[in-house]
C-alpha cells in the first residue's frame, strides 16, 4: 500500500518532457518533487505564474508571490505571470497539457466530485470546474477509500459534481486505474496490494484483464 | 494627458452608497485592494454585493468588512478560511453564489470588454449549470455565462501614473486586470504612484483608459497567509 508521498511518487511518472503541468492542493503538490530531473517541465498555479520554483529560503518570502495555495513560492528562470483571465485561457484554451488533481469520489463514468458535501460548510470549487470541463488528460490522486473505510470509486458519484465524464487515470493508494467505457479497467496493483484487495476495496465497476503487475515505484 | 489622479482615499471613494455591487481584486490576501476595503468600513456602508475570488480572513481583506455585517452577498470562487464568513453563511444572514474562477474572470473581462455574455464548458453537468442556457459545440456542452455589472471596481497595482496606466507584480495581478473598466467607476489604488512618463508604454498591463480614478495608497500590510519556505542545506 502506498502513502500520500507513494501516490504522488507514482503519478509523476506519468508526467513527460515538454509538459505545462497544473497541481491541485494536496497529494498532487507533492508530485513536483517526484519528476523526473532529466525532463522539462513548467508548473502552472492558476492564480497566474507558469514556471512556479519551490518554496523560498527563509527570510526570502514576497507576499506577492503565491501560489493557488496561498503559499508563498518561488519562480524559475523563463517563469512569467499573467492575470486570471489569461492563466483560465491556458486551461480552458487546452494549453496545459496534464491536470492532476485530489477527489472525495470518481465515478466509473468519469465523473468527479471534490467541492462540495451537502449540509457541511461549502467553501466553493475554486478553478477546479474551470480544469476538470477542460483538461484533456486529467489524473486523479487520491486514497481508495474515505475515512469510514467506504470506496471513492463508485457506479455513480453520491455527492454534487465537479465535473461530468472527464477522469482518465486514477491513482490510489492501492491501484492505478484507467476509466473506459465498460468501467475502470485496473492497471496496476500498489507494492503488497492484492487484486481480491483492490475489488473489495472498489464500489464500481472493476475489470480485471490477465495478470495485474505490481507499480514499480 | 488627462489626469486620473485623486487626493486620497476619500476622495477616491466619492460615491459609494448602500447596496451597490463592488468589484474587488485579489487572490486571497494577495493583490487586495487594502486602502479601499478600509475606507469601505469607514464609510460604514451596508447591504452590499461584493464580487471577489475570496472573501478575506476574519480579521483582514473583506473580512473587516463581514464583520461589520456591511456585505450582503458574497460572490466568489472559494470562501475558505474565514470563520465569521462561515458562521454568516449558515445562519442565512450572508447571501452566497460560488462560481467557477475561470467563470468568475471572464465574467469580469466580458463586462470589461462589451460582451453581454459567453459561452464556457465549465459547470456543465453540475449545479452551477441550473436554470442556464447550455449549447452544443462540435460535440461538447458549453453553458452560457452573462457579464458582471458593478458600480465600483477596486483594484491595487504595483506602479501606476496619474493617466491611469498600470503595472502589477508577481502574483497580486492575478483578477485586478479583468475588473479594470468592468464597473462604472474604477478605482486604482497603488503603491508607487510614479510621475507621466516614467512607466515604459511597452510594459503596462492595463492602459489608463480602464481607469477612472487613481491614488498613492498607503500603509500596504500586504499579509502572507501561508507562509511557506524550505531551509539551507
Amino acid at each position: 500500500m502506498l502513502d500520500k508521498n507513494g501516490i504522488a511518487k507514482r503519478i509523476a511518472q506519468e508526467v513527460q518532457d515538454g509538459y505545462y503541468v497544473n497541481l491541485g492542493i494536496g497529494i498532487p503538490t507533492l508530485v513536483a518533487n517526484y519528476v523526473r530531473e532529466d525532463i522539462e517541465v513548467e508548473f502552472q498555479s492558476e492564480n497566474g505564474v507558469l514556471g512556479m520554483g519551490p518554496f523560498p529560503f527563509e527570510g526570502e518570502e514576497d507576499a506577492d508571490i503565491i501560489n493557488a495555495g496561498k503559499q508563498t513560492i518561488t519562480t524559475l528562470p523563463g517563469a512569467s505571470f499573467f492575470d486570471s483571465a489569461m492563466s483560465f485561457s491556458m486551461i480552458r484554451g487546452k494549453h496545459v497539457d496534464l491536470t492532476i488533481l485530489g477527489a472525495m469520489e470518481v465515478a466509473e463514468n468519469g465523473d468527479i466530485a471534490n467541492w462540495k458535501i451537502p449540509g457541511r460548510m461549502v467553501k466553493g470549487m475554486g478553478g477546479a470546474m474551470d480544469l476538470v470541463a477542460s483538461a484533456e488528460n486529467i489524473i486523479v490522486a487520491m486514497m481508495h477509500t474515505n475515512k469510514r473505510g467506504e470506496s471513492k470509486l463508485l457506479s455513480k458519484c453520491s455527492l454534487p459534481l465537479t465535473g461530468v465524464g472527464c477522469v482518465k487515470k486514477v491513482v490510489t493508494n492501492l491501484a492505478v486505474l484507467e476509466v473506459t467505457e465498460n468501467g475502470f479497467k485496473l492497471l496496476e496493483r500498489a507494492p503488497g496490494v492484492s487484486v481480491e484487495e483492490i475489488k473489495n476495496a472498489t464500489e464500481g465497476t472493476l475489470i480485471v484483464e490477465g495478470d495485474i503487475k505490481e507499480m514499480v515505484i | 494627458m488627462i489626469s486620473k489622479t485623486v487626493a486620497n482615499v476619500e476622495e477616491a471613494l466619492n460615491g459609494v452608497s448602500d447596496n451597490m455591487t463592488m468589484m474587488l481584486g485579489g487572490f486571497g490576501l494577495c493583490g487586495i485592494p487594502e486602502n479601499a476595503i478600509s475606507e469601505l468600513v469607514k464609510l460604514n456602508i451596508k447591504g452590499l454585493t461584493c464580487i471577489s475570488n475570496n472573501a478575506g480572513v476574519d480579521d483582514f481583506g473583506l473580512g473587516l468588512l463581514l464583520q461589520k455585517r456591511q456585505i450582503n452577498k458574497m460572490v466568489s470562487s472559494y470562501v475558505g478560511e474565514n470563520d465569521e464568513f462561515e458562521r454568516q453563511m449558515l445562519s442565512g444572514e450572508l447571501d452566497v453564489e460560488l462560481i467557477p474562477q475561470g467563470t468568475l474572470a471572464e465574467r469580469c473581462r466580458a463586462a470589461q470588454s462589451g460582451f453581454p455574455a459567453f459561452f464556457t464548458p465549465a459547470g456543465y453537468g453540475t449545479e452551477v449549470a441550473e436554470g442556464k442556457e447550455t449549447r452544443e459545440f462540435d460535440g461538447k456542452m458549453y453553458v452560457l455565462e452573462e457579464a458582471f455589472k458593478a458600480d465600483f471596481a477596486f483594484v491595487k497595482a504595483w506602479k501606476g501614473d496619474a493617466a491611469g496606466n498600470l503595472v502589477f507584480k508577481g502574483t497580486s495581478r492575478n483578477f485586478n486586470p479583468c475588473m479594470c473598466g468592468a464597473a462604472k467607476i474604477t478605482v486604482a489604488e497603488v503603491e508607487e504612484l510614479v510621475p507621466v512618463g516614467e512607466l515604459d508604454p511597452n510594459q503596462i498591463h492595463i492602459p489608463g483608459i480602464f481607469v477612472q480614478r487613481i491614488f498613492q495608497g498607503e500603509d500596504y500590510e500586504k499579509r502572507i497567509e501561508q507562509r511557506t519556505v524550505r531551509t539551507r542545506e
